[in-house]
Order: structure tokens, then sequence, then C-alpha cells
């Protein structure tokens, strides 16, 4: 695996999807946590935060050493920003704005999300 | 707009920046930073690290990204060849030319080669950057190929040699240091307390070589096979890495004519000028006092000069006394110097304390009249230096009987609270941040947290050792706004664990969310949920099945993570005895899916590699063989390990097999705030290491002994006496009762050492609670206990029988196919995880 794995992951506005994916049914993303869906190449870690009632996407891959397990990871918040703690290292991530809240680790990737008849989309612009 | 050169991107040259771009000034001017090696500026003190984990990255001092961000055009890989003084410009190796208006020179130092005969020879190296360490372990390992017994030298018995020696020996060489001065760590230590130090390193394998001058290096196919020192005095090696000093970077100073020392610096004033007053130079290559200042804290200083000088703050000088005194971790070992370390008699009296049984050396110098402390140096427990610093830098009275600032703590600490320090007292010495900055930080800047102040002053941000003092103040501060530190979890929960602990039980509440509510505000974060289910773990014995998403991750697919997101797998081998039958069948399904198989500390066999998605299919096959899990991922007891005993061993005095599988499968599948471990040894001679676990059974003439509290890992300990010659069910109920009493009062992620430690009476108290129940709460912990051994399933049982947990061993929930990231490379008839290019 190179970098160039890591910069097909690039995040997606709400007002810039082209495709919704339609993932998998809701039954299959446990309650305040997450799982991983395949996209084309591409691995992406989507979190049913049901304490919010909110649904988050973001890249699987941790930046910090390019392991595919954020799907793994715990999810929370910290100063009300909803975050995801890496499996590995506990580096944890904004899921909103992808940004490192506790180092300084490149931001990752996050995709909008819609529920529809029970069914998760997740949206890509390509 | 004016132009700053900056040459040279080390820690000091760092330094330069960081302190520049946080003035305001800094905008009227343009810098640029050259580097002559291929990555940013790293922290070059920390370098035996990279050893550890071999990630460069981990030792930036800052990402590439930072530069630009602040306006700062930082170009690496690019050596400053030649400085034209007349025309204000400077050219390259690849010859370009850039001008300047005033130019930093912050080249460092490099490794000081003494010219001995042979020192070209293949296998020799220094040890100052990145590179050098990449050449030396790849170097090593090509000598492991050929001979698993290869030998390192390091030339040179200082600072950095012994640190390099640390490098070989994590290498897997066998390590020597050839010192020429008959001690260790000349510049820093005495006699005695260079002796001490030696005995210390010695008993953890570095061979060390005294009084030893190097005549001249061996070998006659071009590579290194020995050294030698006089006649029939040779040390065979097969490598040798030189570190006999520093030699400044002057080259570029010395040919543009700027005025040089007779050993090399650049000579500077207190403005960090020299004899061209457009042109600075800062850390290792500057000449100030005479003197080159090897140390990061001075450098950074000057760096702070340098800075101020150019945006017209010219009232900023560097002090004329410079402060060298240092605290440093050496291989495990606290070393520390102040002040005048070696004093002549004339000017005052010393004070030792020497215990070369503990490799524990401290001395203070006093002044004639005994009322000033004037230096001194620590070995082996260096944990009052912070304070004795102080108290030398703020030239504070010491007790009239001087010897209480040295004496064990046993005997009552003579050092008062850190908030009689005056407020210039410099309390962070890396980033000179003062104990006014602090206090003033949390009281007139509302911060509360270390993370807070840290962020706020830069203090605990260099080498860390401030940290204790920093929380303390934090802690004064607090307490004279009225306000208590409370212990709290995270931001979700007002409580200590033990609070939580105490309060879900009180309520009856068993999950998450309902705690949450109930006690709790927000939603949760990684800090509360695991801690919470460990909790939960404790009261109800419940497994991590229920409330996965509330797990680490290790716990919620009961398997150990691994650096390539794979699993491994351990079977539960009490007491490490194991059938062959079983052996078979462990290779049997290793063999079938690929595993890599290694035997744990903990006498049992580890298998990795194995994809979430295979976990479920290879526990239902170790089941199938009588298999249950070992627990190897939670916070739970782990193994007991044994010696053979009684029962084959000649010397045994009783059955230390048959009691570790007995107690390891009463303990079996108990969650408790850390992981815990156990040993069992037949005789005195300790083969199962009991007393390096957090409990231990000894057997003696007359019954077994009991030990508590002991752990290996990052701070060894060994464990306490609980009890002496007892029988066996009441050793286990002396344990029950311990583990219980751990189980309910500690910290999350504390281990039994350290809760111990913080338990006020210590062992004393212990036994107290758990042999004369001065709580009167042994008849409770005797049935807590019992109910968790009681409840015991296997949790893998329970996960490969339910299909909806089943139903969570797969990488995508939307496709059949597994992570296709995972790349392996042999390694030795095995494989390994590839190394992320």
């Amino acid at each position: 695996m190179s970098l160039s794995v890591l910069n097909t992951y690039e995040s997606v506005a709400a007002n810039n999807v082209k495709v919704w994916f339609k993932a998998a049914p809701i039954s299959k993303f446990p309650k305040n946590g997450g799982a991983c869906i395949k996209y084309k190449d591409k691995q992406i870690a989507v979190f049913n935060f049901t304490r919010e009632g909110t649904w988050y996407a973001c890249q699987n891959l941790c930046p910090h050493k390019m392991e595919m397990v954020l799907s793994r990871g715990m999810i929370g918040e910290e100063n009300m920003e909803p975050k995801v703690a890496c499996p590995l290292h506990k580096n944890t991530f904004s899921l909103k704005s992808g940004e490192n809240l506790n180092g300084s680790l490149d931001a990752i990737a996050t995709y909008p999300v819609k529920i529809e008849s029970d069914f998760v989309y997740v949206g890509f612009s390509e | 707009m004016k132009t700053i050169l900056v040459v040279g991107n080390g820690m000091v040259g760092y330094k330069f920046c960081e302190k520049f771009v946080a003035k305001e000034e800094s905008k009227q001017f343009k810098l640029i930073v050259f580097g002559e090696e291929p990555r940013p500026a790293y922290d070059r003190v920390h370098l035996s690290e990279f050893f550890e984990n071999q990630d460069a990255k981990a030792l930036e001092m800052a990402p590439a990204e930072w530069y630009s961000e602040n306006g700062i055009e930082l170009i690496v890989d690019e050596r400053v060849a030649d400085i034209d003084r007349t025309n204000k410009t400077i050219t390259t190796a690849k010859d370009r030319e850039f001008f300047y208006d005033h130019l930093v020179l912050a080249t460092g130092s490099s490794a000081f080669v003494p010219p001995i005969k042979g020192v070209e020879k293949e296998g020799v190296f220094v040890y100052r950057t990145i590179e050098d360490l990449e050449g030396m372990l790849a170097y090593a390992a090509k000598l492991k190929a050929q001979n698993p017994n290869a030998k390192a030298a390091v030339l040179g018995g200082g600072l950095l040699g012994l640190e390099a020696g640390k490098a070989v020996m994590d290498m897997g060489l066998e390590p020597h240091i050839v010192e020429f001065a008959p001690k260790l760590m000349p510049r820093q230590l005495d006699s005695r307390s260079s002796q001490v130090l030696q005995l210390k390193l010695e008993s953890i394998g570095l061979n060390i070589h005294l009084s030893k001058a190097t005549n001249q290096i061996l070998g006659d196919d071009g590579y290194i096979t020995g050294m030698e020192f006089g006649e029939d005095d040779v040390l065979d090696v097969d490598m040798l890495v030189v570190s006999a000093g520093i030699r400044p970077r002057d080259e570029l100073g010395k040919n543009s004519g700027l005025e040089v020392g007779v050993r090399g610096g650049i000579v500077v004033d207190n403005k960090m000028q020299t004899s061209d007053s457009n042109i600075y130079a800062i850390g290792e290559i500057a000449l100030y006092n005479h003197m080159i200042y090897g140390l990061v804290a001075p450098g950074y200083d000057m760096a702070g000069v340098a800075v101020d000088q150019i945006i017209g703050k010219t009232e900023t000088l560097m002090p004329s006394e410079i402060d060298m005194s240092t605290k440093l971790k050496l291989i495990g070992v606290d070393v520390a110097s102040f002040g005048e370390p070696f004093m002549p008699a004339a000017k005052g009296h010393s004070i030792i304390f020497e215990n070369k049984t503990q490799h524990l050396y401290k001395r203070i110098n006093v002044s004639l009249d005994g009322k000033e402390l004037l230096g001194g140096i620590l070995v082996g427990d260096a944990s009052d230096y912070s304070m004795l610093h102080q108290i030398y830098l703020n030239g504070m009275p010491i007790p009239e009987d001087a010897s209480q600032l040295i004496l064990p703590a046993s005997e009552g600490s003579a050092f008062g609270s850190a908030m009689d320090l005056p407020d210039d007292a410099v309390i962070c010495s890396c980033e000179a941040v003062t104990k006014g900055d602090v206090c003033c930080s949390v009281l007139d800047d509302g911060n509360e947290t270390m993370k807070d102040v840290a962020k706020a002053t830069k203090a605990t941000t260099g080498c860390g050792g401030c940290k204790p003092m920093v929380a303390d103040l934090i802690k004064e501060s607090l307490k004279t706004l009225g306000k208590t530190v409370k212990e709290r979890l995270c931001e979700h929960f007002d409580y200590s664990r033990q609070e939580l602990f105490d309060l879900a039980k009180l309520k009856g509440i068993t999950d998450y969310d309902t705690l949450l509510d109930e006690v709790g505000t927000g939603n949760g974060c990684e800090v509360c949920k695991p801690a919470v289910a460990a909790i939960f773990a404790s009261l109800y014995n419940e497994t991590a099945n229920r409330q996965e998403t509330i797990q680490d991750t290790n716990d919620r697919y009961l398997a150990n993570i691994q650096r390539n997101g794979t699993y491994s797998v351990v079977p539960r081998v009490a007491g490490g005895e194991i059938t062959p039958k079983q052996l078979m069948a462990i290779g049997r399904i290793a063999q079938k899916y690929d595993l890599y198989t290694k035997i744990t500390g903990g006498q049992r066999i580890d298998m990795f590699g194995a994809k979430l998605n295979e976990l479920p299919l290879i526990w239902e096959e170790l089941i199938e063989e009588g298999f249950e899990t070992g627990q190897a991922y939670g916070k739970s007891l782990r193994t007991v390990k044994s010696c053979v005993g009684s029962t084959w061993c000649r010397y045994g005095m009783d059955e230390s097999v048959s009691f570790a599988v007995e107690i390891e499968n009463r303990y079996k599948g108990i969650r408790s705030p850390h992981k815990f471990k156990g040993g069992v040894s037949g005789c005195i001679r300790e083969c199962a290491e009991a007393r390096g676990k957090d409990f231990g059974f000894i057997a003696v003439e007359g019954g077994w002994n009991v030990y508590v509290g002991g752990n290996g890992g990052a701070t060894p300990k060994h464990a306490l006496l609980l009890a002496e010659k007892v029988d066996k069910e009441t050793a286990i109920k002396y344990v029950d009762r311990f583990i219980m009493f751990y189980i309910k009062t500690a910290q999350p992620l504390q281990r039994t050492a350290p809760w111990l430690e913080k338990l006020e009476g210590g062992i004393t108290y212990l036994q107290n609670v758990v042999i004369n129940d001065s709580l009167g709460i042994v008849k409770d912990l005797d049935d807590e206990m019992q109910a968790l051994v009681d409840s015991y399933v296997c949790e893998w049982k329970e996960a490969v029988e339910t299909p909806e947990i089943r139903e969570r061993y797969t990488h995508f929930v939307n496709s059949e196919e597994t992570d296709s990231n995972i790349e392996y490379v042999a390694l030795r008839d095995q494989k390994m995880p590839k190394e992320w290019a």
C-alpha cells in the first residue's frame, strides 16, 4: 500500500453529491458503533450515532499508520464535537470535519449519509 | 520586506522558526530555512527511540506543512555551501543563490571521529542522524544473519555513547562501551557515582571497558573485526559506533572569514551576533563565553535571543552564566547533575548517600556555612531533581541538616510545596516557563487541566520532566480559587472510577446508556466507555459480547488487534501445562489458517495474522479441541506462570504447577482496571518469576509465601510480601480479597503496583484490610469474588454459538470480500505484516 491510497479519499460536501450509494440495511450497523462498507475501491466507515440520532461516514483508513481500522473504533464526543477514536493508538478525529482532535495528523475525509426506507446511503462525488 | 535566512534545520534551527512566528513583528520578514538532511527537523535528543518504533515521523519537531502554514519556506536536502558577506548572499550545493538581510547559522555539530588507524573500515559508524541509525540497523541485521552472537562496541562512555550502547543492545548485538577516561560520563559524574552507574549498566547487560586508549581498528578484509588498545589487549567486535564527542560545523563561518575559536565554533557575543553584525550563530556552533554548549536548553535560549535581536527587541541578551544542569533517563536509569557537580573542598562540603545494592547515589554540595545548595549528582533515582534544582537556581534556604534533602523518602521529606518557589523560578527549562506563567495560566486565564496549561504555556511539551511539578502547581492554584481538584473519569462523568463503581452497584444499573443518562452528561467517549464496561464486568461478570460498542476493539472482537489491523488468537493454557495432543491441535489450526506462531512470555502460544472473518472459524475449531479463550485481549487475568515444581524438580518444595492451574482457572475471565498476572514458584529459586507479577506464591518450608503488587513492563517492580508460610487455602483467600479490593478501588488502567504505591499506608494497610479485616469488608470481598468465579463463561464459546454475535466478524457489511490492504512478507519460515511504504 502506498500514499496513493490515502490520496483517493477526499471529503464530499452534502451539496456536492453525485452518487448516493445504497450501502446496506440499517440493521447491519450496531447502535452507537460503526461498520465498514465497500464502494468501488474505497473502504468507508459508517457510524450509527444513535445517542445523537445522527449517521456519519468517513474513510476507514487511519492516516497515522495507514491501516483500515477506523470503523472498529469507539465513537463519542469531545466538547460537543462527535468523534471516532482509532482502535490502534486512540487518535481521535471529528466525524464532522475529519480533523485530528488530539494531535496534528492529517484530517480524514468525511462523507454525507442519508437513510431511506431503512437503508443507509453514502454520498460520493464520483 | 527584509529576508532572514536560517542555515540548519535541527532542533535549535526549528526553535528559531517557532519563536519567530510567535512574534507579531515576524510579518515584516520573509524567512527561508535550509536543511541538509532529507527531512524536517527532528528530536535528536530522543534518537534512540527510533530503534523502538523506527517511526521517523514520531520524532519530528513539526511536520513539513507546519512551515508553509506559517509562511516559512523550508528547503530540505540542500546544503548551504558558501557565504558572500560583501554582497550578502549565500550559495547552495545545488548552485542556487539567495540574498539575505540577516543570516542565522544553526548548523549544529557533527560527530567527532578521532584519527585512529583503520577507522575508515566498513562497520564503523557515527551516531548522529536518522540516516546513521538506518545504516547501523542494516549492518546489524546483516551481522546477525551470519552470527547471532555478534558484538558491537561504542567508542565513548559519555552521554551519547551510552545512548548508542542502548541502541546496539536493542539491535540484538552484544554491547560493549569503550571509554578513554577512568569513569563513565566524565563530564557529569564523579568517580563514585560513575561506579554506581557502571554497576547498574553491567547488571542490565552492558560490558564496560574503562581507561582504554584505542590504538587501531583491526580487520584485514576492509571491515572491522576488533579493536586494539595495547600490546595483547584486544577486543573482538563486529561493529563500532564512534561517539567520542562533537565538533561544531563551522566551515561556513571559517571560509567566509568570521571569527572562530581555536578549537572550532563561531564566536558570538551576548546578542548571538558573530563578528559580522548581520550574521548570527546559535546552538552547537556558537562559541559563547569560550564554550560550546552541547545541551538543547541553552540552544533554545540562544534562538530566542537571536529572534528578538533581529526583530528589534535589542534588550534581550544571553545571560552570562548558563545553567548546565541535566536530568535524563539513560537506558532506564535516572541520571542528573546540577549546579557545580564536583566541588573543590575549599568551596564547601559534600553530603553523599550511596547504596550500591540498590544502584543509588546522591550527592549534594553545600556552602561552607551550610546555608546554600551549590550543586549535586543523582544516579538511580532523580525524583528529587526538580526540587533540588529549583532550590539551587533560586538560592532558597535549605534545612539546617542538609542531609534531609537526599535521605530516602521514608525519613520524611524536607521539601515544601512547589508553591513555595518564587514566581520567576523556571519550572520547564526546555521552554523557559516560570512558576508564575503556570499559575497565571490557571488563576487569570482559567485553564484547569494539564492539557490546557500545556497548550497555553508550552510547559511540559519538551522533555516532559517537569510534569509532576506542573501538575502540583495546577492543583494548588485551583485550590486557592476554592476549586477542588476532583478525579473525574472524563467530561461525561464527574466521578472517579471508584465512585462510579459504587453508583452503578447501588442503583443496579447494567447498561452504559442508562448510566450515562442517570449520572453522566453528553454522549460518552473512548475514555469512559471501556472504563464503564470494565465496571459492569466486575459487578455482573458480563462478557464483552452484550454491549460490544462500549468495549475497546480488543474486547469487542475478543482478540488482540495487531499492527496491520489483523488479530492474534491465544487460547488459555492454564499454568503453562499443555498436552502433546493439544499442541498438535494448535499446530494444525495455525497451519490451516496460515498464522504466525510464537510462544508468549506467559507460557502459552500466540497465533498472529487472523483476519476478522476468520476469528469465529478458528475459535470454533479450538473450542472443538477443548480450548477456551485466554483473554489475552482483556483487562483481566492473563496467565499464572509456573515452574515445574516438586512433581519433577529435585529442588521443588511443593506442587507449583497444580497450584498455578487451579488459581488460573479460579480467576480466569475476571475483568479488572488493568490486566493482571500471577506466578507460582515451587521453591525460593523462583523460576516462575512470581515476584514480578501482580500476585505470586512461592513454596517455602512450612507453606506458601504470598506476594502482591509486582509487575514487569515499563516500570518493573517486585511484589511485596503479604503473608508468610500460610497454607494453600489461606493463600488463595488473601489473594481473592486483594484482587477484589483492587478491582473496586483502583483507577482505570492502573495496575496493582502503582495502586499499592498510592494506597495510603501501603502494604501494612493492605494486610490490615485483607488479613485483619480492619474495614469489616472481607465477607463482602469473599462473596463478590466467589460470585465472579461461579459465573464464568467462555465468551468465545458464547460468540461462536450466537449467530448475531458471529455476524460482527466481517470486514465489510456489504461485501464478502476481505481487506485487500493486508500484505505479508516472509520472515524465518513464517510471515509478518509488510511495512507501509
